[in-house]
């Protein structure tokens, strides 16, 4: 085993090296089954986060972990999986994708999501859950082991052609953000 | 703009030495003022990763054109500073080459200034740097850059804060865990030790990993100096596969 070294800030210019054209467009918006999956990224006083990067991997519509490349540059058909969007200055994001489908029998769908910012020392990462399916979301390991309140900050609401998830990194209504066993070290 | 001094902020530092701290930064440091408002205050909440957390995103060839790695060869003329190739290789916490894989950087310029409209310090503009590059690794993990060094620069952390020279990398893995965006530092830096963002790494031996070496065998004559840094990502949660063993 080797020591993984340690994360560092994206830092407030990382649109030098991170933004590409329609990073936030896994499916045309134009698409018949397009969905906008946003909401905001805000702060412990409540207030936006207007320098954040939020990016998404995720399951197509039937539950398959698409393997292609191309996400840089996207050829405007193939479903690559993988997003990223900056928060504007209010804290909003946005993608335009296709709902998930479970990639497990039983399970709900939800869109991996990794949070960076200045200011955020590590990336965070989390899940936003598709809100439908009541018996897989009960059933959910992860989510039946939190309580009702927190538990609620994983879960999308569902608008209009869209999934509102909001992302509170502090605060009374904190986002539940998630480590993995060979990550736990990680965390001081 | 905080007026904090730096010793205020050195004082912060040794204070926060003396606590327990792992390999990763800790989210919670008061001396990176940014950081209040903005790490969570719950404990990460430990989950077994699922498929698509088991698997990562995908590049190839179609993503990434090979002259993105020469930050060098944006612009019509020459940037101004001290050439330098920064390479090394990106492995895995079992020791294991990360191959294919999208490497993305960006950093200041040799003034210490960033092409960006909100960077307002009143260092000179390069018109020939842009500051960022792309690469993909070799079949041994291996990522290879050519660009210039950047320069330290002033921030607003606290009165008269710098930051270190540094690049910041972007990297992904073969799982969506092993996600990691950081910064490679310059040996030698007299301003690592005033940097609460380097600082907030309290186990020095870790701290040491975001630090390249000086390779002499990187050298081109009448051309380039050189600096190797190995990034290890976590362990992959795979199991890897017998195939990918042979074709590694």
């Amino acid at each position: 085993m080797s020591a993984a070294v340690p994360g560092q800030t994206v830092g407030p210019f990382f649109h030098l090296g991170l933004q590409y054209p329609a990073m936030n467009e896994l499916v045309p918006p134009a698409h018949p089954r397009a969905v906008r999956l946003h909401g905001r990224v805000t702060d412990g006083s409540g207030g936006p986060v207007p320098d954040a990067v939020i990016e998404i991997w995720q399951a197509d519509g039937q539950g398959h972990i698409v393997r292609q490349p191309g996400s840089l540059r996207r050829d405007g058909w193939t479903f690559t999986g993988w997003g990223r969007a900056a928060t504007d200055p209010d804290g909003h994001y946005q993608f335009a994708t296709l709902e998930p489908g479970p990639t497990q029998p039983g399970r709900p769908a939800f869109f991996a999501v990794t949070v960076f910012a200045r200011g955020l020392l590590d990336r965070l990462f989390t899940r936003a859950y598709l809100p439908d399916d009541a018996d897989a979301l009960a059933a959910d390991p992860l989510l039946s082991a939190l309580d009702p309140a927190r538990r609620a900050t994983l879960i999308t609401e569902r608008v209009d052609r869209g999934l509102v998830f909001d992302i509170h990194l502090q605060g009374a209504a904190e986002t539940v953000f998630l480590t993995y066993p060979r990550l736990r070290d990680s965390w001081a | 703009m905080n007026q904090s001094s730096q010793a205020d902020i050195d004082g912060e530092i040794a204070a926060a030495a003396g606590q327990p701290g792992g390999p990763q930064p800790r989210i919670d440091y008061p001396p990176y003022r940014s950081s209040g408002l903005r790490h969570p205050e719950q404990p990460a909440h430990l989950v077994d990763p699922e498929s698509v957390e088991l698997s990562a995103p995908c590049f190839g060839h179609r993503d990434v054109a090979v002259d993105e790695a020469d930050l060098t060869i944006q612009h019509a003329g020459t940037p101004l500073g001290e050439r330098i190739v920064v390479t090394g290789r990106v492995l895995d916490g079992d020791g294991r080459p990360v191959a294919n894989q999208l490497v993305e950087v960006w950093q200041a310029n040799a003034a210490g200034r960033y092409r960006h409209q909100r960077d307002q310090h009143p260092a000179p503009h390069d018109p020939n740097f842009t500051g960022a590059g792309r690469c993909l690794t070799a079949p041994d993990g291996t990522y290879r850059f050519q660009t210039i060094k950047p320069g330290p620069y002033p921030w607003r952390n606290h009165l008269n804060a710098w930051r270190p020279a540094h690049i910041h990398f972007s990297l992904f893995g073969t799982d969506f865990t092993q996600r990691l965006v950081t910064q490679m530092y310059f040996p030698g830096d007299p301003l690592l030790r005033y940097d609460p963002i380097h600082q907030s790494i309290t186990d020095p031996k870790s701290r040491e990993l975001l630090i390249a070496r000086y390779d002499h065998d990187l050298t081109t004559p009448e051309w380039n100096t050189g600096y190797r840094w190995d990034i290890v990502l976590t362990g992959s949660h795979r199991t890897p596969l017998d195939t990918e063993e042979e074709h590694a």
